[in-house]
């Protein structure tokens, strides 16, 4: 975590007057005093969860079965660390989170970029009638979807297969919109400029557009990874086989199989929660100006 | 995985190095000309159209069509019984019930969701030291998959053992049933999902405040306003539409909440904490009446819709 605060920090200094604006308290002490304690008090309120997990999970499970408030009473081990690894399931759930993830990330952002510039550039008939429904589309709650989706998998002979759990999250009207926008704010001179050099429309967009759009398309492509990874009602319902499951779907599961065993409990949740984390710290800046810049990634 | 169109494009996202270079002659399949009234863009939009859809569009209208029969999970033949299913929802009192724990769950969390989020992000703004670590602190949650969340929640919250009755144990105060007393678990739950989903907010408002012309402020001081007169009369003011903005999206939100209920309570102890959509579920794959579970759905669909547009008119008016 210190590695990376400090990689960052150089980064972050120029645009120092943006982040924060010591205007608004004025100059007196007292407000300072005030405002920083209750910083202080949020952020420990809100980071206490975590420190009683992080303190649980390298504790034995006789230990963590004392009674007290002091999150650390006894030892220190890799104990639960090294049950959860060796007991089978979660590897397998690890490896299908990130292939499930991972394709529904591809597909989503091949999908959504090719049409977001086909809705900006074209000119095809139904273009606006097209859109239109793709932005309606927008407010459909993807829970109105779960149960017809189920029987279109069982029509389809696809429960329990990955094809189940990718094909229904590829579809994101919401980043269509997103990036239709960006795109239409592109200034059109340089894609002309190439389709006068004589190339094809998919080569326009592929070597002049997407490069021009590779923020954009990244923060597309980390908020429908992260939604992918923490996806739970779908793959919920449409695997049954435990080989399929994802990490949140397979640690639902078997919850109730821990038992008592708080440790391994928590040392699971961490795991899970470890590449989302590393995510956020590797693409801090991407994601906070993404969220700032579109308003997008609500669940 | 997909078919031949969306390939192309992936390889060539992937590197994004490819600097905008001279491009080779128009080799690819569609030509200049097709530009200015042809169907170049259709072809872009396709493979887009065909998984719209597929997973879209076709379980929204079978979705519709299934509330109209008696569609099962069982495997039977099925029948049409027009708006029986409907007429049967609007009579049904764990429709009612659980939609009355949808609205209240909705009304407990957008409250601090929104004015705690705004807190936070005023506190981070006004300039102390450590802007990073306070963002990751607020934010990092909303990164969670539902089931750490509710796997560090359950461990918090639990009976004995848990950091909640032992922090009461240790003020000498008689320990809670978090999840299992019936006026508690639906509180306890609300805390879970701020304490998870803030982030989001919290960082809307952090970009809007950002994004603030310093000007306003500037001129304020020179007349003299303190930073409570500032606060009120200028900054809180043109935070205004983003409000608006956080408090729509939050709302929409917590009215489909299901993932953390189900996991943690499955709607208990005794139906108190049971939302719409677990209701949906339960009659849908529990019950098997999957019919049914359509047209409750639609009926939840409806509802949202309504409250998106009276909520869209009620901020148009205010403006």
């Amino acid at each position: 975590m210190s590695a990376t605060a400090t990689a960052v920090r150089p980064r972050r200094r120029a645009p120092r007057a943006s982040d924060g604006s010591p205007m608004l308290l004025g100059h007196g002490r007292l407000p300072r005093v005030l405002a920083g304690s209750a910083l202080v008090v949020l952020a420990a309120v809100w980071l206490l969860p975590f420190v009683w997990a992080v303190a649980t999970s390298f504790q034995s499970e006789q230990d963590v079965a004392k009674p007290g408030l002091f999150p650390f009473k006894g030892a220190l081990t890799l104990e639960s660390y090294e049950r959860i690894l060796s007991r089978g399931n979660v590897p397998t759930w690890a490896f299908n989170s990130f292939l499930i993830a991972g394709l529904v990330t591809l597909i989503t952002v091949a999908l959504s970029t090719l049409a977001a510039y086909g809705f900006a550039r074209g000119t095809f008939r139904g273009r606006r009638t097209l859109l239109a429904v793709t932005v309606a589309a927008i407010m459909v709650p993807p829970q109105l979807l779960v149960v017809p989706l189920f029987k279109q998998m069982l029509l389809f002979h696809l429960v329990d297969t990955y094809a189940a759990v990718i094909l229904p999250q590829v579809v994101a009207p919401m980043m269509v919109f997103i990036l239709k926008r960006f795109f239409e704010g592109l200034p059109r001179e340089l894609e002309d400029a190439a389709r006068i050099d004589g190339a094809s429309e998919l080569r326009v967009f592929l070597s002049v557009v997407l490069p021009l759009s590779r923020p954009i398309v990244a923060s597309v492509a980390i908020f429908v990874f992260i939604g992918a990874w923490n996806n739970f009602m779908w793959p919920f319902i449409v695997t049954n086989d435990p080989d399929l499951m994802t990490l949140p779907v397979g640690l639902a599961t078997v919850r109730d199989s821990f038992g008592i065993l708080y440790a391994q409990s928590m040392a699971s949740a961490l795991l899970a929660s470890l590449p989302l984390i590393v995510m956020f710290l590797l693409f801090q800046r991407r994601i906070v100006k993404s969220v700032a810049t579109t308003g997008f990634g609500g669940t | 995985m997909t078919t031949t169109a969306p390939t192309a494009p992936t390889g060539g996202a992937a590197p994004t190095g490819t600097p905008p270079s001279t491009t080779p002659r128009g080799r690819g399949p569609f030509r200049k000309k097709d530009t200015a009234g042809g169907s170049s863009g259709l072809l872009f939009v396709l493979p887009f159209l065909v998984f719209f859809g597929l997973f879209l569009i076709w379980p929204v209208a079978h979705g519709l069509w299934m509330s109209l029969t008696d569609s099962s999970l069982a495997l039977r033949d099925t029948a049409f019984v027009g708006f029986a299913n409907y007429a049967e929802a609007f009579g049904d009192p764990d429709v009612w019930r659980s939609l009355g724990n949808t609205v209240f769950f909705t009304l407990i969390t957008c409250v601090p969701l929104v004015l705690l989020a705004l807190a936070m992000a005023l506190l981070v703004h006004s300039g102390l030291a450590g802007q990073w670590a306070w963002r990751l602190a607020f934010f990092a949650p909303y990164l969670l998959p539902v089931t750490v969340v509710t796997l560090i929640w359950a461990w918090l919250y639990q009976p004995e053992l848990g950091f909640g009755n032992q922090l009461l144990a240790a003020l000498g105060m008689e320990p809670v049933g978090w999840l299992s007393d019936e006026s508690v678990a639906m509180w306890s739950i609300a805390a879970l999902t701020v304490w998870w989903t803030i982030g989001f907010n919290f960082l809307l408002y952090l970009a809007a405040l950002q994004s603030l012309p310093e000007a306003l402020d500037e001129a304020a001081v020179l007349d003299g306003a303190g930073a409570w007169r500032r606060l009120w009369s200028i900054t809180l003011p043109q935070l205004r539409h983003t409000t608006v903005l956080v408090a729509m999206l939050q709302v929409l939100a917590s009215l489909k909440v299901f993932d953390q209920i189900y996991i943690l309570t499955k709607g208990g102890p005794n139906g108190t904490t049971r939302p719409i959509l677990e209701y949906v579920y339960d009659v849908g794959f529990t019950g098997y009446r999957l019919g049914y579970a359509s047209a409750v759905s639609y009926v939840f669909f409806a509802l949202v819709i309504v409250i998106s547009i009276a909520q869209l008119r009620f901020f148009r008016t205010e403006d």
